[in-house]
């Protein structure tokens, strides 16, 4: 039954990509990318990783692609839904996207992943923030710095000149 | 007698064990899913067959009118007749419309609106999936609205469509920032994201030891939801009627419902997450009467968003992401950040609620006193009289 239901949504999010780099319209890309990503969070909830999912819905849906259609919105002229699917780099493009799924591919079946067959615990979400106060402080304050980087910067590139 | 006493856990309990009897165990599980997803499909639709009667007849009487009256009772059955006329309507389709995602988008956020009552807990044991990220999860639901907005304004080929669903999304991303740290907050001092916990943890209220966190909170909700003095996003006399300008018939009717939906589910989370829930006078003794302890602060907290409704005017654009940027999210990280250091304070937890209280005060004490400064300050740039010099002319 799990498997039956993984492969369902194995192929609607892999189908919802294989959408997003084929369809003409630019918007309809980022709503083929949106349906994408809620495969990702459902496969997340077949994992028992409540949190990961609803952050997944969170960050991707609710704000990555809406900033995406926010920017297609503003800087193409959205009503035109006909656009060349190629343009002259794509061979290119084919060779790099190659080369990474082969890195990708090799990194995924040379590591041995190391599975845990216990139940998730209860208190696994107060764990994980747990970690983010205690072991690895360090990588999560320097993200923060990252972003509060990117705000500052998008605040001066943004600023009208006096 | 004892079996009132929690009369709706055990009507539930009643009928598993009845059908438990003749279904094997996937059916019984299956069959129970399904009748609560009915249930929460439900709540939207009631939610608007009741509230818009409600919200007529109290805007009418803030405005000295009487409001609807012809139909039933006071007026009562008026919106199933609207629904009944919005039923029959022709279902128009723009010229140059995006078909697929235009029939998409009033479904979705439909859908948003409904999937928010799957976290919240009418009362003690009364939640359809009481998830321990209930919190978050709302947050999360949040945002598939900023999404449908976009496609419903996006796909029908209009400007003010669009226009409307730029402002729509300005304004729903700003907000949702103060309304995630003010929910932050909450869950600082709980030390739980389950709604459950939430309830369970509130022996005082939690408007009463942080105020300043309910306020942004409920301010924050009124913009999420799109309501006046927020409701720039479907402005009539400015972009028509917004993202939803060329919806007809059921179309339209289901960006009502959401509408109504989201701001009865915003009642109710304002309900779980500061006024104590289902909890009431009583109600440990009997939890049955739970869920009418939370249905009457619903309208409560609801009656107060309409007399907002009824009393402000609309805000301009900057006004509003002003509100946001300078004033709600200042706020709350000053309130997140001294709750957060009255928590590791080592004294007992009344002392470190009063505390929180005396913070919680302080800055809306703060921030109102800067807030005027700053209107007479901009008075006065502009010349205006104050009210007083001219009354003794």
């Amino acid at each position: 039954m799990q498997q039956v239901i993984f492969i369902m949504l194995s192929l609607l999010t892999l189908g919802a990509a294989l959408m997003v780099v084929t369809s003409r319209s630019l918007f309809r890309s980022a709503l083929w990318l949106i349906l994408s990503f809620a495969g990702i969070a459902a496969l997340y909830i077949l994992l028992e990783a409540e949190f990961l999912a609803v952050v997944q819905v969170l960050v991707y849906i609710g704000a990555i692609a809406t900033l995406i259609i926010f920017a297609i919105m503003l800087s193409r002229n959205v009503m035109a839904s006909d656009e060349a699917r190629f343009n002259n780099q794509w061979r290119l493009v084919v060779g790099f996207g190659a080369l990474l799924f082969v890195a990708l591919a090799a990194i995924v079946t040379q590591i041995p992943w190391p599975v845990n067959v216990q139940a998730v615990p209860p208190d696994a979400i107060q764990q994980l923030g747990a970690g983010f106060v205690g072991p690895y402080v360090i990588p999560f304050e320097v993200a923060s710095i990252l972003l509060v980087a990117a705000l500052i910067g998008a605040i001066i590139v943004a600023r009208e000149r006096e | 007698m004892d079996y009132f006493r929690d009369f709706f856990v055990n009507i539930a309990r009643s009928w598993t064990g009845w059908i438990d009897g003749f279904l094997p165990g996937w059916a019984v599980n299956t069959l129970n899913f399904l009748i609560m997803a009915v249930i929460l499909v439900m709540m939207p639709v009631l939610a608007t067959l009741s509230f818009t009667w409600m919200e007529r007849k109290t805007i009418a009487r803030i405005q000295n009118r009487l409001g609807p009256n012809r139909l039933g009772p006071f007026g009562v059955f008026q919106g199933f007749a609207d629904a009944v006329k919005m039923l029959v309507k022709e279902d128009v389709v723009p010229d140059g419309a995006d078909k697929p995602v235009f029939n998409l988008a009033p479904i979705l956020i439909a859908a948003g609106a409904a999937l928010l009552w799957a976290v919240i807990p009418f009362g003690r044991g009364m939640a359809a999936a009481d998830l321990n990220i209930g919190v978050l999860y709302v947050v999360a639901i949040g945002s598939i609205t900023t999404v449908s907005v976009l496609m419903a304004g996006w796909s029908s080929n209009n400007k003010y469509a669009l226009l409307g669903a730029f402002r729509a999304v300005a304004q729903l991303l700003s907000y949702e920032v103060p309304m995630i740290l003010s929910i932050a907050a909450v869950t600082l001092l709980v030390g739980s994201m389950r709604m459950g916990d939430v309830v369970e943890a509130q022996v005082l209220p939690f408007i009463v030891i942080m105020p300043a966190t309910f306020l942004v909170y409920l301010l924050s909700g009124i913009a999420e939801t799109g309501r006046t003095p927020f409701d720039l996003l479907e402005a009539e006399s400015e972009i028509v009627a917004g993202y939803f300008v060329e919806y007809s018939g059921l179309k339209f009717g289901w960006f009502y419902i959401a509408e109504y939906g989201n701001l009865f589910a915003i009642a109710a989370i304002t309900t779980t997450l500061f006024l104590g829930g289902w909890r009431g006078p009583g109600g440990s003794a009997v939890p049955a009467l739970g869920p009418f302890y939370f249905i009457a602060k619903i309208v409560a907290v609801i009656f107060v968003l309409m007399w907002i409704r009824g009393t402000w005017p609309r805000f301009r654009i900057d006004q509003m992401l002003d509100l946001a940027w300078k004033v709600l999210v200042p706020v709350s990280l000053v309130n997140l950040l001294w709750i957060a250091i009255a928590m590791k304070l080592p004294v007992p937890a009344p002392v470190q609620w009063a505390l929180i209280l005396a913070g919680s005060l302080g800055v809306l004490l703060v921030t109102l006193g800067a807030l005027g400064r700053a209107a007479k300050r901009h008075a006065r740039q502009q010349g205006w009289v104050p009210l007083e010099s001219q009354g003794n002319t």
